[in-house]
């Protein structure tokens, strides 16, 4: 069986990797590079924290079990030279101005209930846990499973496992399809046709436009997010620390522009700060107003930024769907077509799981989960479409 | 003009006119700071790249490269 992957994303190079190590031939094409879009432009979150119950959830909660493995695989057989995924299950810690103390403490309530650990920490012990936390802050709930990957470099971990695996990755563009029939039979590239047997969809945020490049149907936008980065520091930030806001602003479909402060240190020891969201196409213009809004914020939840310089900052692209859910399988009109994208700000945490299944949906390996909820032919994201 | 400053707490001697860096270079210190284990000191030398940051008097993430010595100055490493 040969697969064409589209997308060296994090996404990308866990299908192609679940692909290969399943005994498919797998060819990875990407226009740019390995993780040269939203996979390098992320903190590389494996949360749990953020994710209310229900399907999204119940990924998640298998995704962070796949990653402990896979981390300790990749770094066990990286090639001589190759930096770590750096997986550190560092856990996260959730605080509430006293207007959002309720909400956040029902919010744990609910996510305890399908198995998730929300530990509720005393005013002490949340000063034990983070001690640079504004005196304002109401409460905190401490996520010990929350967990990170440097995503780009997890990315390329991923894709150097799968070619010891016969994979192979080409840089270049996907302009068609080739059909047999109602079948895709591959590619098209300025390069020439690659035939393959099966195709899967790891776009990501460009993922619809692929789509209808292939004469499929998905309805993906970008929804655009900037990250501020100080300069190196003594560590003062120990955990994801976020704002229970957060939450709503990533279930949120409002196109304008919503902040929600989450803060965290790097082994480097420079601090990244987020979030924001706003659906502007791809426009990498008017970043004033984000980061401007995410600086304030974040000086509220954590005073002594207010002294701290910034080194840099970025804007990068999460691929977000109308319902809020990945759409992970089979097109459902177009066959031997597969997509695999839609993950907005969790594509990093949902790769594995996310590869498992496109294995299972191309090749009939064992499904890690059930795959229903996440199939892109679902009532949900074809009524918005 | 010599000078004096204090690394923690050990004396360096240097020239005025040097950058704290060019003071610890020539002592021989090549590195000053850690990160996540590793030792980092002067990469680019120009100020961009913060690696050779340290506290001097007090004050934190000062760029080692940037920032002329100063008789009596009073620096200390940085970690993560």
């Amino acid at each position: 069986m040969r697969v064409v992957v589209i997308g060296a994303g994090a996404i990308g190079a866990s299908c192609a990797l679940a692909l290969a190590e399943a005994g498919a031939e797998v060819v990875v094409v990407d226009r740019s590079g390995v993780a040269a879009e939203t996979s390098s432009r992320c903190e590389g979150n494996i949360l749990v924290s953020d994710k209310a119950p229900g399907a999204e959830a119940e990924l998640a909660i298998v995704a962070r079990r796949a990653w402990r493995d896979l981390a300790a695989v990749l770094d066990d057989d990286r090639a001589p030279g190759q930096p770590a995924t750096e997986f550190e299950e560092k856990g996260g810690v959730v605080v509430a101005f006293p207007a959002g103390a309720d909400a956040l403490e029902a919010f744990a309530a609910s996510q305890r209930a399908i198995g998730i650990r929300a530990d509720a920490v005393s005013t002490e012990e949340l000063r034990r846990l983070e001690p640079h936390l504004s005196p304002e802050v109401a409460c905190g709930i401490h996520y010990p499973e929350d967990a990170q990957v440097q995503p780009s470099l997890a990315t390329q971990a991923m894709l150097a496992r799968a070619r010891r695996f016969g994979a192979e990755l080409r840089i270049t563009e996907v302009t068609a399809s080739v059909r047999a029939g109602d079948r895709i039979a591959g590619v098209l590239t300025p390069e020439g046709p690659i035939a393959a047997d099966a195709v899967v969809n790891c776009a990501g945020p460009w993922a619809g436009e692929v789509a209808t490049l292939l004469g499929a149907r998905l309805d993906i936008r970008p929804r655009r997010g900037a990250i501020l980065v100080t300069t190196p520091m003594p560590q003062r930030v120990f955990h994801k620390v976020y704002d229970a806001d957060y939450v709503g602003a990533v279930g949120s479909s409002d196109a304008a522009l919503q902040t929600s402060t989450v803060v965290e240190s790097t082994p480097a020891g420079t601090v990244l700060i987020g979030s924001s969201r706003e659906r502007v196409g791809f426009s990498t213009a008017g970043t004033l107003a984000p980061i401007a809004e995410i600086a304030a914020k974040a000086t509220r939840l954590f005073p002594f930024l207010a002294e701290t310089m910034l080194l840099r900052s970025y804007v990068g692209f999460r691929p977000y769907t109308p319902d809020h859910l990945p759409a992970i399988g089979a097109d459902g009109r177009i066959a031997g077509l597969f997509h695999a994208a839609g993950h907005e700000g969790a594509g990093i945490g949902l790769a594995p799981t996310t590869g498992q299944l496109i294995a299972h949906a191309v090749l009939g390996t064992p499904a890690p989960l059930d795959p229903a909820p996440f199939l892109p032919t679902r009532a949900s994201l074809e009524e918005a479409a | 003009m010599s000078i004096r400053i204090a690394v923690d707490g050990a004396e360096v001697a240097g020239r005025e006119g040097q950058t704290i860096a060019g003071v610890l270079i020539a002592a021989g210190r090549r590195t000053w700071r850690t990160a996540d284990g590793a030792e980092r000191g002067v990469f680019c030398g120009i100020g961009v790249c913060q690696d050779c940051i340290l506290t001097v008097n007090g004050v934190e993430g000062v760029r080692a490269c940037q920032r002329a010595a100063r008789d009596g100055d009073v620096v200390e490493r940085e970690s993560r």
